[in-house]
């Protein structure tokens, strides 16, 4: 098992990367499944990451614990933005949430008491393997799953397609969508604390514009037809820049190539265009 | 049942409904015509909660309903239909009644965890959606997408659907629009079997037969008043109503 050793050695970080990676898309899924164009998600990473963090750094609180102060974290300041920022609804709403993010990273860069400022967190312990990853993945599918093929997931796709019509089906459409929303902070809270305590280190430039597009994109990538294709988006968005290693300099062009033929042939995500395919292939 | 009483809606300084008042009773079938752009829709529009009113009231079963929201209203017993089709299109047919019978659910979230328990009630909540659907004759398109069905079918649908909420009150906004006469006759005969189970209708509709046919009581509204309330026999002969829609005969235009 020499090659195991060596390949977990090289690709620890990477496959645990995934991991979080996966819940981030999850996270971002279920805001974009009713309709919600949210950037605020990688500020929720942060805000998660940074509690789980001090509380592991300066205490002796178990993990299980600190991720779950992580993830109710970013849930709570979720539904403090969520009532005035959920009246907006699409560019608009994402113009806000984009602003959030920044607040919270300008906020952390300046906390430098507790946060470290730009210099960030150092140290933290090494407490989440992939026991802790693959068990929060399995968590999140496999009730993303169930609830989306359940009353639920209909009433989130009946608001994804025409709000109004679903609130004269008697649906409290705001209720929906503020659950979706502080859903999506709370697995984006969890996803960052997980992922800071197998990285040693983390600051607020890693939660900032560029992360919060990222997820958005392994969200759209994937596909909002169903959270498969989270994990489908969520993997790839990881995984691309390093089979794309081989190509030196070009390796930025050709994962910007290969994401824009994604939308261009599959426009509702991937795991919609696999389907499709699979349709095509044996009817 | 329903009652409206000096009802007004502005939009910025234009007047679109002045001071209406009316009851609708708890049984029948009520028309509401007037000429494009008299402010029927926006009748609907005001006792759904879509819009707010400028003033007065508007009342169901006793209980003012302005400053509800509109699910809040549609969980008090009226359902309605749109004008211009509003159905998921993406989804079945099944799944556009499923959706619109979420308000009272026999399955928390929960029990949709638990496969068996899951599997149950999705089951009885999809016999009750084929029941509906069978009531308006699509039993044979469940499957299919609901941006794939006919424009009457679309129609149909839209009722399962606003049946599905269970109401009392159904409010039908141009039904009959884009009908052939056989579904028109289709369409009577189901208004006429809703009617008979004790369901109260407020519909609007061009189509002056098919009013006239199957409204017990009728209000013409114009330029967002009324000009004329009564029994079809009477509407037609009216000579306000005969004015309205076809321009009056006195050359000073009055």
């Amino acid at each position: 098992m020499e090659w195991l050793d060596s390949f977990w050695s090289t690709y620890s970080t990477l496959v645990l990367s995934t991991g979080t990676n996966v819940l981030l898309a999850l996270s971002i899924y279920v805001t974009l499944a009713c309709g919600l164009l949210s950037l605020a998600n990688a500020g929720f990473m942060a805000i998660g990451a940074y509690s789980a963090v001090l509380l592991t750094l300066h205490t002796v609180t178990p993990l299980p614990l600190a991720l779950i102060v992580g993830a109710i974290a970013a849930a709570m300041i979720a539904l403090l933005i969520a009532v005035p920022t959920l009246r907006l609804s699409g560019v608009y709403l994402a113009m806000a949430t984009l602003a959030f993010g920044e607040v919270v990273r300008i906020l952390i860069l300046n906390a430098e008491d507790v946060t470290g400022g730009a210099l960030g967190l150092n140290g933290i312990p090494q407490l989440v393997g992939l026991f802790e990853v693959i068990s929060s993945v399995t968590v999140a599918l496999y009730v993303f799953l169930r609830l989306a093929h359940s009353r639920i997931g209909r009433t989130i796709a009946a608001i994804s397609q025409d709000e109004i019509a679903t609130e004269l089906m008697g649906l409290n459409v705001r209720a929906y969508k503020l659950v979706c929303f502080v859903i999506g902070a709370a697995l984006a809270g969890l996803a960052g604390a997980l992922n800071a305590h197998f990285t040693f280190f983390i600051s607020p430039n890693e939660y900032g514009f560029e992360r919060a597009v990222e997820i958005l994109a392994m969200g759209v990538i994937g596909g909002v037809s169903s959270p498969w294709g989270a994990v489908l988006g969520g993997t790839l968005i990881t995984a691309l820049p390093e089979l794309l290693r081989g190509m030196g300099r070009y390796r930025p062009l050709i994962n910007g190539v290969i994401l824009i033929m994604i939308m261009l042939y599959s426009p509702k995500g991937l795991w919609d265009g696999l389907q499709t395919l699979l349709r095509r292939i044996r009817p | 049942m329903l009652r409206l009483s000096a009802l007004s809606k502005n939009f910025g300084g234009l007047r679109v409904l002045d001071n209406l008042d009316l009851t609708v009773p708890s049984r029948g079938v009520f028309g509401l015509i007037g000429p494009n752009g008299a402010g029927k829709t926006t009748v609907f529009n005001l006792i759904t909660g879509l819009l707010a009113p400028s003033s007065g009231s508007i009342e169901f079963s006793g209980e003012r309903l302005n400053g509800l929201p509109p699910f809040m209203i549609t969980r008090r017993g009226i359902a309605r239909t749109f004008q211009n089709i509003r159905l998921f299109k993406e989804m079945t047919a099944e799944e556009n009644v499923l959706v619109a019978m979420g308000e009272h659910p026999q399955y928390g979230t929960l029990k949709a965890l638990v496969p068996g328990a899951y599997r149950r009630a999705e089951d009885s909540e999809r016999k009750t959606a084929r029941e509906l659907l069978s009531r308006v004759g699509l039993s044979a398109k469940a499957h299919q997408p609901a941006g794939f069905l006919s424009y009457g079918e679309q129609r149909r649908l839209e009722l399962a659907r606003a049946l599905a909420t269970t109401p009392k009150l159904l409010l039908l906004d141009e039904p009959a629009a884009g009908m052939n006469a056989a579904e028109k006759q289709e369409l009577i005969e189901e208004i006429e079997k809703l009617e008979a189970s004790g369901l109260s209708i407020l519909l609007i509709e061009h189509d002056m037969r098919f009013v006239m046919g199957i409204c017990g009581e009728i209000a013409v509204l114009n330029f967002g008043r009324w000009i004329a309330q009564g029994s079809p026999a009477e509407i037609r002969a009216h000579p306000k109503v005969i004015e309205a829609y076809l321009g009056s005969n006195d050359p000073g235009g009055n």
